[in-house]
């Protein structure tokens, strides 16, 4: 018999501790994938933040460094500036990257740092106990907005994808879901093209993922991919922000 | 000897660090040290390292929290009010053994204080400053020749324990001109030894690097702070340097650091004068302490006279060394006003003879603030009223 399938060599062969039905998991196994295809596990470095994903340093097999919360983007600065032969990526939730790490991750990408950041958003704060995110829908319920956000008195949710598209530098902005077999296939191919970016020094390359938090939304995983399809994709449209085929260097060379 | 050339204490500090090996630097532009990032600017470039004005301290110290991970000589500078953004780094670098070198060129607090020269931030320095059991090592230079030669020290005391290190100059000492020459030879980053530890590309097949702060499993943080502390009782034991003027008969001992300890020699020389037999010792790395030469040399004195820029901070440390043995004084000047040598002159023969003047003691000043709140009682919503 043929195996058709197998564990990326990018991907440790360890528990992982994510809860039953959570996006993490198969937003690693994807990212492990494409570290293996791109041949480049060996001078990869994972950028770990505060939040459910903190542990991811313990699930890849290369290089890693945890930091605190929201501070990813500079981190992986700091890294790719020293050591700019290395791949770095910096892999952060919404708590993480959209409230807390606001700073970093724009002036990140207004730098056009050649980082691959992966943005995964379920609308909530895993790891602290299901409080309210920058991403949190409105009317959604939250440990801290029990009767549901209010956008009179928290605002309305935030789109990063749309912000950041909206800056010179970034090359590569995309917006995917892991809720279903075509649309992982079509994750895949997005985090793929952020590495490959970042390999062909392109430039700052982004994915946010769409993801469920069933635990902490109080439904089970069936539900809750129903809820991130009805509720999340029409705030959340998937596609393509931003997709630049050369460098900033390469424009700026060409006068364009 | 070599050549002195004219230099402005920031600058002197940036091209040291330079030559001391240092390829990457992290700043945000802050008063009084934006010399130091401003010269990185263009320096950097000039011999293949790198530059970021970053968008905030808490980013820059992050990103030298990146850069000091993959083994490269990296650095950040700041001053006071920056340098308690930079605490969250600062915490993470010391809790994932990484070496670097923090510069706090400081200036008056609380709050943002003002933008002359300070002291007043000595606990926080050799405390650590974030949240956790840790230290930094601690230099402080007084002379513009002293911060350009420290921070290749400073890499390597940082590098040999993988304790963050930090040098803890002032405004004055950052702003000042003085005659500086270089004691060392400029490193050359591609000769020191390759870190194991460090994370990037990895070209010898080594094992996955991983650089963490965290511990959750029962025992694992306890663990790791132990192990830590097992290269702290080194750095205490055999990395203090200080240095002692005119000790060998002095009858009060002055005990200043930074930009104090220039006043206080002035000071020296104007007591000596009157007959007056003074000494001092300048520590030169605030941790370690040099707590076990003060209590010797507070064993012969009769007066201990502590010089410093904020209210007894460094006093703390000297009072835990002399251990009541010896009376000691404070002759303080917090709130960003430099000492000066005639009223040090004057805080030594007060310390000597038993008075007040020059002489700061907290306890004062609780009978003023007594008659104040006692009449704001009679007013409690007066202007002004301190309740």
């Amino acid at each position: 018999m043929n195996a058709i399938t197998k564990r990326p060599e990018s991907l440790l062969d360890v528990t992982m501790h994510y809860c039953p039905g959570c996006g993490h998991s198969v937003a690693h196994r994807l990212i492990a994938e494409t570290m293996d295809e791109l041949k480049i596990r060996e001078r990869t470095v994972v950028v770990a933040p505060v939040g459910c994903a903190v542990f991811a340093d313990k699930y890849f097999n290369c290089d890693s460094i945890q930091g605190p919360h929201g501070r990813g983007p500079a981190i992986a600065t700091g890294i790719k500036r020293a050591k700019p032969d290395s791949i770095v990526f910096s892999y952060q939730g919404d708590g993480d990257l959209a409230s807390i790490g606001m700073a970093e991750i724009v002036h990140a990408a207004a730098r056009g740092e050649n980082i691959t950041v992966i943005f995964i958003n379920n609308a909530i704060y895993g790891m602290t106990g299901g409080q309210m995110a920058p991403t949190t829908l409105v009317g959604q319920t939250a440990t801290t907005a029990p009767k549901g956000r209010n956008p009179l008195l928290q605002g309305f949710p935030m789109n990063i994808s749309e912000m950041l598209s909206k800056l010179e530098s970034p090359r590569y902005i995309e917006r995917v879901s892991v809720d279903s077999a075509p649309n992982v296939i079509k994750a895949k191919k997005a985090i793929k093209k952020a590495f490959e970016n970042q390999v062909n020094k392109i430039g700052f390359s982004f994915v946010e993922v769409l993801s469920i938090c069933p635990t902490n939304w109080g439904v089970t995983p069936l539900k809750g991919l129903d809820f991130l399809r009805e509720k999340m994709m029409p705030q959340y449209p998937l596609g393509v922000f931003k997709d630049e085929k050369e460098s900033v260097a390469q424009k700026i060379q060409e006068g364009k | 000897m070599a050549e002195k050339v004219l230099m402005k204490g920031n600058e002197a500090l940036a091209e040291g660090a330079i030559r001391a090996g240092c390829r990457f630097f992290a700043g945000y532009p802050i008063t009084p040290q934006n010399e130091v990032p401003e010269y990185m600017s263009w320096r950097q470039e000039e011999v293949g390292g790198a530059f970021v004005q970053a968008e905030s301290e808490v980013a820059a110290v992050n990103m030298l929290y990146g850069a000091a991970a993959t083994g490269v000589r990296s650095m950040t500078s700041s001053s006071s009010p920056g340098v308690s953004l930079k605490q969250e780094g600062i915490t993470y670098l010391a809790g994932s053994d990484l070496p670097c070198l923090i510069v706090n060129v400081m200036r008056g607090g609380p709050g943002l204080g003002s933008i002359a020269g300070g002291q007043a931030d000595y606990t926080q320095a050799t405390r650590g400053g974030g949240n956790g059991d840790y230290r930094t090592i601690v230099l402080a230079p007084f002379s513009v020749e002293e911060l350009g030669n420290f921070p290749k020290k400073a890499f390597e005391l940082s590098e040999k324990y993988r304790i963050p290190a930090m040098i803890l100059a002032d405004g004055i000492l950052g702003q000042m001109m003085e005659g500086m020459s270089y004691n060392f030879e400029p490193v050359d980053p591609a000769a020191l030894c390759v870190k194991p530890w460090a994370i990037g590309p990895n070209t010898t097949g080594r094992k996955r690097n991983q650089v963490y702060s965290y511990g959750l499993a029962e025992g694992e943080l306890e663990a790791m702070v132990l192990k830590r502390a097992e290269r702290y009782a080194l750095v205490e034991r055999d990395e203090v340097i200080y240095e002692e003027r005119n000790t060998e008969d002095a009858d009060v001992l002055i005990v200043a650091y930074g930009i104090s300890a220039r006043a206080s020699i002035a000071a020296m020389e104007i007591a000596r004068a009157k007959g007056i037999k003074v000494g001092m010792i300048r520590p030169i790395t605030l941790w370690p302490f040099p707590a076990k030469r003060i209590a010797e040399l507070a064993s012969k004195v009769k007066a201990v006279l502590c010089v410093e820029m904020s209210l007894g901070q460094m006093k703390v440390d000297v009072d835990l060394a002399v251990n009541g043995k010896t009376p000691t004084y404070l002759h303080a000047k917090s709130g960003a006003f430099f000492p000066v040598a005639e009223e040090i002159a004057v805080a030594i023969e007060s310390a000597l003879n038993g008075k007040k003047e020059q002489l700061f003691n907290l306890a004062d000043l609780a009978e003023k603030a007594t008659n104040e709140r006692a009449e704001a009682k009679n007013a409690p919503c007066k202007e002004g009223a301190l309740l």
